[in-house]
């Protein structure tokens, strides 16, 4: 049962709080479930030896001891409940390798941007400049940094082995930190259904030492060819059970358009959109700045009364965008609403968090105006 | 003519011989088995001349004891439907290993788990609900019949409309592959742009416009018509809970209305509230639909709490234990339901402060609830406990029941939901506590007032195969689940790889086999007690030495219920006037002011029927005919002054001369 013996710390923590809370609980479950049977035999109507009392029905100590135990029980789940959620935050960078294992100082997490596709896993490794289809691999005790989203529909990224499992969703990105502590082969999958090919949504993960991670690189950049945005829209479309593909290279703003729906060049970036959107928008003016869709994902074709398809178009040429984009790498993709929590880095105010004026113009925070 | 295609789409829409799937065998075989079945029906209706019967005394009927016995009849037969279903994906998920495909394709097997699941909850689960709602609150709280008796007729039929669509997706066309929630953007236009979610959404809106009225009506009932005496807290705890449970439902069910709708917009006029581009939000529908969804499984569940205490309280020939503390718990339990939706989409990413905030508000639940079964359990405390079907289903829910409730509050801890999130793990709990409360809640329910619809009891011995057949299979069918939920296993799969898992899905099949005998068995139960109903029938109207009001009444009731309104001055009012040697008044009877029957409710649902499936097809010309018909016959039915009557007072005496001759008969025989 790999949910009982995961091979991750992650998964080890979250394990062990399943068996803290089922604990917690049978203490009220066990003593519950021999009452009934022993009531239910002892007072049975062929047993005239016990007492009957047809109008007992009010005991105000019996009430306070059946409330009172569940809240009791309910008030330790609940302090169990708040650490363990904030401990293990899936956005929450992870404190130590395994239990008794600090991080050591200097360590740098593995980035990976995961990309849910019908049907099939796309990985990225910008640290190396590669990306795989349906297969992962990380090195051992080495925390790993998962940003994840999806091309078209809902999926959920989910490797039991390692760590719980977070959404995968378009034009959105879900954050997972996590760390394997075993070598060994383990499977990943979605865990939210997507669809036809759903079923064969698999990739195989890979925990490996150091020397073996590096020999799984290097594979990969053996194996082929440049994985860029044209690449990206043939892959993107729907395929079920797909073999293992390696890119030896990959295009380093892939991932951002894919994020923010703009691989197809042209189209208006979701980023931009709601940069403009902060500033003010485009007024009236904006919705006329839609071109026809020729081409949505796979099967949009619009809907019986509505105008027809359409997408925003870029304010920007394509070598502008194209120059924008590789100019500004560091860059995380602009989200309207950060997401905030304990443990959490407290976003910065918009205009510092902004690239640089000199790219997007000043902004004024709506805020203070 | 036939071969102008625009003209051919002007009438028909996109509906084209195509849409029938004479290509698939499987559904081919079924389609026959149910045309033969029902010519078959229709045929020995005809024979025996019963159309007439059944369109004036039960169609068009607006007594609340008929039109919950309809519900009965709809929910039973939904229940085949579903559990066809079931039996299915229990068989593809047993065969498909090692490569093998199984025998669905994803086009078949992916309808097949979304029809279950909406099948089940909205079309066996509430008709089942309402239907023993409908029927007993009333009884137990002295009325003659619901606020408004023809609501309650056209709030029928539109859940009948509601099941009508779904099964016809079954033969024309197809139906949804997004799962029972259609979560977009999968549901979107964009990824099915066929008619499935069209009759998706179209089936739950014409019956969520049933279930909203007649939960309108039902609060209505409790809060107005109660017999003299009954204050709040002297009401039946059934009522208590139908009326906590309507309150739900009053504000649950317009969110799914209002969701659902704007889904319509944006697959028919290009809105984008729920795409991925435009600024549309998939999220939100996500939200919107278990802030109803949530409640949805308290609106189940409470009606079964509330069964059990009725059961618990009569075969132990006890008052309830602690009857002010199961209200308070019962309401708690209602408003906290509107307090934890967000926990079926921890994994979103939601930060860790809103996670722990709507976990701990989950478990909170658990504390009314297992104040509940504690209830129950010092009920049987010092009682003397009679074995009967209905307390037998009570036991083997206090026993079953409690583990469901602990694998819920397992998942309501967010760390933990990450790792069984969407997994069988989920799917074991979530039958768990609906097959082992609600189903084991409506199964005592059933067995418990049949005497009272029918005056004559089920059958014990086919009872009690069914029920062994149901009990030991639910844990057949659902043990392995959990067992491959804690190994990973996701639900929705349609193939697997690891051979080892097989095993367990070959006993989950087992279990649904098991299941089968017993429904086959329930089925029995009810042929075999008709056929023996002289040998099972009661005259008292008392079979179980009842303490509700129900029972002060005969059975069947009379079409007016009491002739004369019962005054209560005590909680469990018939055992109280049981003990204080109530007798019954011979005379002095008053004609008696009931409702007339009227076909208006047929027809309306008729029509929303035609406008659903018009909409689905796109014939346009055919929805603004059937909408227009919809909205006229609506209002003419207003100018239909002819709604009530007499029932003169010599009726009613002769009635009860007739139930006195019985109870004297009885009397002596005793």
């Amino acid at each position: 049962m790999v949910v009982m013996n995961p091979a991750g710390d992650v998964a080890a923590q979250q394990r062990d709080l399943l068996v803290v809370s089922t604990a917690l609980m049978l203490i009220v479950i066990i003593p519950v479930m021999a009452l009934t049977i022993f009531f239910a035999w002892r007072y049975r109507q062929s047993n005239r030896e016990a007492r009957y009392e047809p109008d007992w029905d009010h005991s105000t100590h019996l009430e306070l001891v059946i409330w009172a135990v569940p809240l009791l029980i309910i008030i330790c789940l609940g302090a169990v409940t708040w650490m363990g959620t904030h401990l293990l935050d899936p956005y929450r960078p992870i404190g130590r390798v395994a239990a008794g294992k600090p991080l050591p100082p200097d360590v740098r997490p593995l980035e990976v941007e995961v990309v849910a596709l019908d049907w099939k896993w796309l990985f990225i490794y910008p640290e190396y400049g590669v990306a795989v289809v349906n297969e992962l691999a990380a090195p051992v005790d080495r925390p790993i940094s998962f940003r994840i989203t999806s091309a078209s529909v809902m999926n959920s990224f989910y490797i039991p082995a390692l760590a719980g499992q977070i959404y995968a969703m378009p034009g959105m990105e879900t954050r997972l930190h996590a760390v394997i502590n075993k070598s060994g082969d383990y499977e990943g999958f979605s865990a939210n259904y997507s669809g036809a090919g759903f079923s064969g949504m698999r990739f195989a993960f890979h925990g490996l030492d150091d020397a073996g991670f590096q020999a799984w690189i290097a594979k990969a950049k053996d194996g082929g060819g440049k994985l860029d945005r044209n690449g990206y829209l043939e892959l993107e479309q729907p395929s079920e059970k797909q073999p293992v593909r390696h890119y030896a290279a990959v295009d380093t703003d892939l991932y951002k358009a894919i994020l923010n729906m703009c691989v197809e060049l042209g189209k208006m970036c979701m980023s931009e959109m709601s940069q403009i959107d902060a500033k003010g928008g485009l007024g009236m003016a904006g919705i006329r700045n839609t071109l026809p869709l020729l081409y949505d994902k796979f099967a949009r074709r619009g809907t019986i009364f509505g105008p027809a398809p359409s997408y925003v178009a870029s304010i920007c040429t394509t070598e502008e965008a194209l120059a924008a984009s590789k100019a500004d790498q560091s860059a995380t993709p602009m989200t309207s609403t950060p997401i905030v929590g304990a443990g959490l880095q407290r976003p910065l105010p918009l205009s510092i968090r902004l690239p640089s004026p000199s790219a997007t113009g000043t902004l004024r925070s709506p805020f203070n105006s | 003519m036939f071969d102008n295609p625009a003209l051919l789409k002007a009438i028909f829409g996109r509906l084209t011989l195509e849409s029938l799937p004479l290509h698939e065998p499987i559904v081919v075989a079924t389609f026959i088995v149910v045309a033969l079945g029902g010519i078959a029906l229709v045929g020995a209706l005809t024979y025996f001349k019963l159309w007439g019967y059944l369109w004036r005394e039960w169609f068009t009927s607006v007594d609340h004891k008929r039109i919950g016995v309809m519900y009965m009849v709809l929910g039973i037969v939904m229940l085949l439907r579903g559990f066809s279903d079931a039996i299915m994906m229990r068989l593809q998920q047993a065969m498909a290993f090692g490569g093998s495909e199984g025998y669905l394709n994803s086009h078949h097997y992916d309808q097949i788990f979304t029809a279950h699941g909406v099948i089940m909850i909205f079309f066996v689960a509430m008709p089942l609900v309402t239907g023993l709602m409908n029927f007993v609150v009333p009884l137990q709280i002295g009325a003659r019949d619901v606020s408004f008796p023809f609501l309650n007729n056209f709030s029928f039929w539109m859940t009948v409309g509601g099941a009508v669509i779904v099964m016809m997706s079954l033969f024309v066309g197809e139906f949804a592959r997004t799962g029972w929630l259609a979560y977009p953007p999968l549901s979107g236009i964009g990824y099915s742009p066929d008619v499935g979610v069209d009759y998706y959404i179209w089936a739950l809106q014409v019956a969520g416009v049933g279930t909203l009225l007649s939960g309108v009506n039902l609060v209505c009932t409790i809060v107005k018509m109660r017999a003299p005496g009954m204050t709040m807290m002297r009401m039946p705890i059934f009522t208590w809970t139908a009326l906590c449970t309507n309150v739900l439902i009053v504000a649950a069910f317009p969110v799914l209305t209002a969701v659902l709708a704007l889904l319509a917009l944006d697959r028919y006029i290009g809105t984008n509230f729920f795409t991925n581009d435009f600024g549309g939000n998939p999220m939100m529908y996500v939200n919107l639909i278990w802030i109803w969804g949530h409640p949805e499984v308290y609106i189940l569940i409470l009606p079964a709490f509330g069964i059990f205490s009725e059961v618990t309280s009569a075969f132990c020939g006890k008052r309830l234990f602690g009857y002010t503390s199961m209200v308070y718990a019962t309401i708690v339990i209602t408003i906290l339901s509107y307090l934890v939706w967000l926990h079926h989409f921890f994994t979103m990413g939601s930060g860790a402060s809103v996670n722990s905030f709507f976990g701990i508000t989950t478990m909170i639940i658990s504390i009314p609830t297992g104040a509940k079964i504690f209830n129950w359990l010092f009920t049987m405390y010092r009682g003397r406990i009679r074995f009967e079907l209905p307390m037998m289903w009570t036991v083997a829910f206090m026993l079953t029941f409690v583990v469901g409730g602990m694998t819920g509050v397992l998942l309501a801890v967010p760390p933990a939901d990450f790792v069984l999130h969407n997994s069988l793990f989920l799917v074991a709990h979530f039958h768990n506590v609906i097959i082992g409360g609600v189903l084991f809640g409506l199964f005592a329910g059933i067995s418990y007032w049949f005497p009272k619809a029918f005056g004559f009891r089920l059958d014990p011995f086919w009872g009690k195969m069914s029920f062994w057949f149901w009990v030991v299979g639910f844990w057949f069918a659902f043990m392995p689940l959990y067992m491959l939920g804690l190994m990973g296993v996701t639900r929705r799969l349609r193939t697997f790889e690891d051979p080892l898992l097989q095993i367990w899905f070959i006993i989950a099949a087992f279990g649904a086999f098991l299941i089968l005998l017993g429904i086959v068995s329930f089925l029995i139960q009810i042929f075999v007690s008709v056929r023996r109903r002289e040998q099972l029938r009661d005259d008292t109207g008392d079979p179980w030495d009842g303490r509700t009001l129900e029972w002060a009444t005969s059975s069947p009731p009379p079409v007016y219920n009491f002739a004369f309104t019962p005054v209560v001055h005590d909680l469990d009012a018939w055992a109280d006037m049981k003990k204080r040697g109530y007798q019954r008044p011979l005379t002095g009877f008053r004609d008696i002011h009931m409702p007339r029957n009227t076909g208006a409710g047929v027809i309306l649902a008729g029509l929303s029927v035609v406008l659903a499936v018009a909409l689905i097809w796109y014939i346009w010309w055919l929805a603004i005919v059937s909408f227009v018909a919809l909205i006229g016959y609506a209002i003419a039915h207003t100018f239909n002054y002819s709604r009530d009557f007499h029932i003169p007072s010599s009726d009613v005496a002769r009635v009860e001369d007739e139930r006195t001759r019985l109870l004297a008969a009885e009397g002596q025989a005793g």
